[in-house]
Parts: C-alpha cells; structure tokens; sequence
C-alpha cells in the first residue's frame, strides 16, 4: 500500500487480529485511500467490472447444479433450467446477458485507459495485468457459449478449435494433434464439452485471482486522473469512502438498470437465435458468426489471407495492447491534451467499432476489403501513430495540479482548494 | 441548477457531439458496404400481444393456436419440450385441470419396464410430456421424403429475421429495438412462412438479366425460378425442384412442407373467421408461448425491478451530491 496507514485499532479484537493479518487494516486503508478527486465517471467501471464478475460466478455456480455437461444432454438441461428450474429462466438470462455487459464494461474501461493514458508509468503492470484479464475474460466466455450446445456453440467450438491445425503449415502433423488433444477424440464431442465445462469453471476463479493483483497493483502507484497529472499534494485528493463510494454506488445503479433491461425486455436481442437449435455436427448453418464481443477480433481473423497468419494477428490484436506503455513517446499522459493523438484515438474507436461491423458480415466482395484497411489501421495506431505523433506533437497548455484543474487557477492562488479535502473540510450542509 | 446544467450535462454534451462528428467522419467508410446486402428476404413485422414492455398473451388465441397445432402441425412436428401440465400453467393457455387430464388420456405414452421386465403402454398423464409423432430421426425423414419436421418446442427462439437496412441506419434500428423490447424476430418469422405459399415467381429474360413479373403477368419466353443468384454479371435462374414447395420467406425459397394451412382447415368455435392469416397468427402465438412460457412473469418482474432500480439510482445520486457538496468539485 503506498499511502500511509492512518488506522489506529482501537479494541482489543482489533489489536490482536492487527498484529497477525491485519485484514481490518487493510480494510481501512482502502477506504480511506487518497483518490483524485477530479475523476469522471468513465473511473466508475472498476467497480462495476466487480460487480459483474461477482455476478457471473453466483449466477454460474447456481446454473452448474443443473447443468449436465454431455452432448445428448446439454442442451435438454439448458431448456429444463430455463422451464422446470424455480426461475431458472431468471438465473440464465442474467448469466447470458451478464456476459455482454462484463464484455461492454471492459470496453469502456479499457478505452478509458487509453485515453487518459492510464497504462504509462509507473502503472504498466496494472495495466498489464488488465490485458491478462481479458485474454482469460475471452476464454471464459467462449467455453461458457459452447456449453449452451446450440448450432452456433457447437460450430463455433468447431471453428476456434481448427484454428490450432494451421500451426500444421510451420510443423506438419503438430496442429493435427493439438486440436486432437483439445478435441478429446477427432471431431467436437462430447468429451470436448465436458473439458469446456470443466475449464469454464475454473477460469471465473483465476480472473478473480487477477483481480486481486490487478487492484493490488492500483493501490501502490494511486488511480490516474482525467488530467493525467501525478497527484501532488493532499489537496488533489479525496478518500475513496464516502466519495468515490458513493459515486461508484450511483454509477453501478445506472449500469445495473441496463442490465435489467435486457435481462427482463430483451434477453435474447444480444445473441444468436441458432444457439436455439440444438447442435447438430451434420448441419452446418450458413452464417457461422460468434457474439458481438468477440467480432473486431473475428473480422482480423478473416482478413488475413492465411489461416495460420489471421490466427497470429487475432492473438497480436490482445497482445499488443500490452505494449502499450513502451509505445507511446508522448511527453503527456492525458489526451486531453494532445491535439493531435486525440482524433487517432477517435478513429481507433471508429476502427474497433468498424472492425466488429465486418465480422458480423460474410466475408466476402467489399467486406474484406474493408476488414483489411481497418485491421492495418488497428496495428498502425499502435506500431506507428502512438510513438511518431507523441514526437511531432505539442501538448497543450495543462493546469499545474489536479487542484488547479478543478478549482481553476484563480482559486488556486487565493488557496480556497480546501487542504485536504473532505476530513478537513467543514460540512456543507 | 446552473451548476448541474455546466457540471453535469456540460461533459455530456461534448462527449454527445464528438460521437456524432466521429460518426458522421465514419459514414463514407462505412456507405460502402450498404450494397452488398444481396436480396435479403424482407419478412413483415406483425403486431403481437406478447411483444414490447407490457406484453401479454391472448389467452383465447393460445387455446385456438393450440387446436391448429394439435388438428394440422402434430401429425407431423413433436412438442417434446412440453408437457400437458404446461398447458394449464399460468401465464399460458390456461386450459381447466380437468381439460388437461383428458387431453392427457387421449395420447398413449410408453412406460415400463413393469415387475415383467415388459415396457407397455399406458393413457397420459398431466406430467407426461407431448410424444414426438415418430420414433427418431430416421423415421421421419422415411416418412416425409427425406425432409426433417423439426420439433417445434423452441421454434419461435431458433428463427429470426435480419434489419436489412442500410449501415449508417442499423444502429438506430438496433437502438429502437432494445427499447422497444423487440424479441418477436421468431414469430414474424413463423407467421411470414405459414402464410408465404404463393406461386413461384416468373422472370422475363433481357440480355443477360432476369427481371421479375408482377404476380399473375405472363410475357413471352418467361422462366419460373425460385431464386435468382447474379454469377459473373449473368443471372441464373433456379427452378423448383420436384417435391418442393414455393415459399417466400424460406431460405431459398425452397421448402419441403407442404402449405399446411388454408381457409377452412380447422373449425373455431369462439366466431374467430376461419381464415389462412386468423390460424397463422394464431398457432404462431401459441408457439411463442411454448418457446418461452414464462414471458408474462418475465415481462411484469422486470417492470417491477426496473422501478426499484430508478429509485435506487435516485436515491444514490441525491446521496452523491450531497457527500460532494461538502467540496468544491
């Protein structure tokens, strides 16, 4: 924790838990954690990323109960919870549009991140660990769409897993058997399904593992601000709680009224009406196309000409967020104030949206073309644009502290940022 | 007020007015690709009691729709998903207990093994489920000219229709329909199928291109064609196939069903005409239903959770503002 430990156990339990896992301590100091007290509310996310996550583990462990993981079964127990299972129905329409709304929280918050240049130093390894996140995220919520056992679960489970037997172009033989391996046999099965399950299980846990580090690893260097701007006296702070509580508190009612929206008015609009039919490996449907999440990947896979190379540059596209931090020069984090990065970003925006337009399209005539201009603008705003433009580029007149991005500079001066926010302050009531 | 007005919206407004000058940037990239749609099949939306926030089922049209499934659609596709019981749960038909029993009665269901170590049949039961009308797979398609009825417990979920609409207006459309609370894709679907048995369309040849007649018109050196695919500039018709059906909302508009449904079929007793549209309408609903029998308690839930969600977030802003109140911000 890089903040000072301001707790002082006060009972006797306190002073005897403190001094062997000071777990009450750490409770504390989370609360009374120095946060900017300028963030907006695309910060909110954190905390509705952890509520989603919670949400997706209680609903799945409660659906695993009634759940049979075989391939005659599947399907039959996926009706059975949504008809006989007491609101069954309810469970399974919040876990399946719980996924979208993890997926479109992360969105958010990793274009948040982008902007406000929150994955620069000294903060790389937390955003490193966010890129971990959603790899194990997109793998979760492909193993869990398989489970359903519909048309689309089972050719996209078909689809994905072939993708390994391009490596077969570099070692012959070797792709073959890895997809063999993954396979449990030598076609999609029932004992691909029940690994699925299995796996589908286990990897909610390690993203909450993740989790875990990645707030860790929030909490040494402190939360990034609108400003991008290091926090510099006490005065550019809040304590999380009331404040960012309370804001969190707001934000993850609006987001949860979304939610509800789809889950009670349009539970299926976000997915596929061939996932309600049940698999049949005889039967191939004409448009095989993943969930909306996963299609700026799908259409990067599509564009590349060869197999093995569209699957090494759908893996680049994660991968290379990662390097993020080493491949922007500019002298500012914030693009706020960069008049230029601004509108790359924009268009990387539009790119990631155009990207999931195309691969929800066949990949054919115009489609392709376009799929191709935008994945080569996807790896140019990170290979080109975000080094060179941070060199050409002259930053913005910025406030001198998050106070005075605030406050105003006037205000500043005269020293009516109050010292150090709400436990100084007097109550405005 | 004002400061609500210049803190609040302010960023909003801004954030609004960079969407729209991205999207507006966005469009001619993105114009192109509105005419590669190819001939998508336009399906009709219908008005439907069950549809948007408020929807309900018709309890009479349920109880009719279910007389045509059970006179014209059993004798070929099963229900399996379903069991008679269903039929009197609320939110469905609603048929009495004891109209059930003896629709139960009716079907003879195999059991066993008995003491004997012998399977026999037995009269249903309100528990049972609807027994499929053939044995397996094999079977049916024996009996149907190698086509598959499929079971129709989930039919209204596993159909759809697509926006085909140009791409700077789907998202608007995709918007109208979540708020709408359009889940009715599969019934459109079902309805437009059940009433698409025209005649096959006739094309009149010009040069390399077929051109499609108004229905009824004849012009000299007409072809029929079922479908119409452009390969290399050139159209190439293709005709019906024998055994097959003309279907204008089918996939390829080839279907091996026969048009199951005319004026007349089945007899109403509630004074609904017996036409084509009343039993299309009417057994689609009754399908819908058996997709997705717990839509009225869904739909009336969500009414209420989404209130407690409003005041919640009403009563957490209020906080907010009021924590935030004790600094400048």
């Amino acid at each position: 924790m890089s903040h000072q430990s301001t707790y002082e156990p006060k009972t006797g339990i306190e002073r005897w838990m403190d001094q062997r896992l000071p777990i009450i301590r750490m409770a504390a100091d989370f609360s009374t954690f120095p946060t900017p007290r300028n963030l907006n509310y695309m910060w909110t996310f954190g905390g509705i990323l952890t509520i989603c996550l919670m949400i997706q583990i209680i609903t799945g462990i409660v659906l695993a109960m009634h759940y049979v993981p075989s391939a005659s079964e599947a399907f039959d127990s996926v009706e059975r919870i949504r008809r006989d299972v007491n609101y069954g129905w309810l469970i399974r329409n919040v876990h399946m549009v719980g996924a979208s709304m993890f997926f479109f929280a992360v969105y958010l918050h990793l274009f948040r991140g982008l902007y406000y240049g929150s994955y620069r130093a000294p903060r790389e390894v937390l955003w490193i660990l966010g890129v971990l996140i959603l790899l194990v995220m997109i793998m979760t919520a492909f193993m869990g769409y398989s489970l359903v056992w519909g048309q689309m679960s089972f050719w996209a489970v078909t689809v994905i897993t072939n993708l390994f037997s391009s490596i077969d172009s570099v070692i012959p033989g070797l792709g073959t058997s890895i997809v063999q391996w993954i396979w449990g046999g030598y076609s999609v099965s029932g004992t691909t399904l029940n690994r699925l399950f299995s796996l589908h299980y286990l990897l909610p846990f390690v993203i909450a593992g993740l989790v875990v580090l990645h707030i860790w690893a929030l909490h040494v260097p402190g939360n990034n601000n609108p400003t991008g701007l290091d926090v510099k006296s006490s005065s550019d702070t809040l304590p999380f709680h009331p404040y960012y509580t309370v804001k969190d508190g707001f934000a993850i009612a609006v987001f949860m009224l979304l939610f509800m929206w789809f889950v009670f008015f349009a539970p299926d609009y976000l997915g596929h009406p061939d996932n309600y039919v049940e698999a049949n490996p005889l039967a191939t449907p004409p448009h095989i196309v993943p969930e909306w999440y996963f299609l700026p990947f799908y259409a990067i896979l599509r564009a590349i000409p060869s197999k093995l190379g569209g699957v090494v540059m759908m893996i680049s596209a994660i991968v290379i967020l990662a390097f993020a931090p080493w491949l922007d020069s500019s002298l500012v984090r914030s693009t706020k104030y960069r008049p230029i990065y601004r509108w790359f970003f924009w268009l990387f925006v539009v790119t990631c949206i155009a990207l999931g337009y195309l691969g929800s399209k066949p990949a054919e005539g115009h489609y392709v073309m376009w799929a191709r201009i935008f994945t080569a603008y996807y790896f140019a705003h990170f290979l080109l644009v975000m080094p060179i433009v941070g060199i050409i580029e002259t930053p913005r007149s910025m406030p001198r502290s998050i106070t005075e991005s605030v406050l105003g500079n006037a205000a500043h001066k005269s020293g009516a940022g109050s010292p150090s926010g709400a436990t100084a302050a007097p109550e405005k009531r | 007020m004002k400061t609500f007005l210049t803190h609040r919206l302010a960023p909003a407004a801004r954030l609004a007015t960079r969407l729209l000058a991205v999207s507006i940037l966005a469009m001619p990239f993105v114009g192109g690709f509105a005419h590669a749609a190819g001939d998508a099949i336009k399906i009709e939306r219908q008005s439907w009691t069950f549809g948007g926030l408020n929807g309900h089922f018709d309890r009479a049209q349920l109880q009719r729709g279910f007389m045509v499934y059970q006179k014209v659609c059993a004798d070929c596709h099963g229900l399996k998903r379903i069991k008679f019981r269903n039929l009197s749960q609320k939110g469905g038909p609603e048929f009495s207990e004891a109209e059930i029993q003896s629709l139960a009665a009716t079907f003879k269901i195999q059991d066993g093994p008995n003491d004997a170590g012998k399977m026999f049949q037995r009269p249903g039961k309100p528990f049972d489920a609807f027994p499929s009308p053939f044995a397996n797979e094999q079977q049916a398609r024996a009996s149907n000219g190698g086509a598959y009825p499929p079971d129709l417990s989930v039919i209204a979920k596993g159909r759809g229709v697509s926006t085909n609409a140009p791409v700077y207006l789907e998202p608007f459309l995709w918007l109208k329909e979540i708020v709408m609370g359009y889940q009715e894709g599969g019934p459109d679907y079902l309805y437009a199928l059940l009433t698409g048995y025209v005649a096959v369309p006739s094309y009149a040849k010009k040069g390399d291109k077929l051109v499609k007649l108004p229905p009824g018109e004849t012009a000299p050196g007409a072809v029929q064609c079922a479908s119409v695919e452009t390969v290399d500039g050139k159209d190439v018709c293709t005709p019906l196939q024998k055994g097959m059906q003309y279907n204008a909302a089918f996939p390829g508009h080839q279907i091996a069903m026969v048009a199951p449904l005319a004026d007349k079929r089945v007899k109403y007793t509630d004074g609904t005409p017996p036409t084509l549209e009343n039993y299309a309408r009417d057994v689609t609903a009754f399908l819908a239903w058996a997709s997705d029998p717990s839509l009225e308690h869904r739909k009336r839930l969500g009414q209420q959770v989404l209130i407690y969600l409003l005041i919640t977030a009403l009563l957490l802003y209020l906080a907010k503002r009021r924590v935030w109140a004790r600094v400048e911000h």
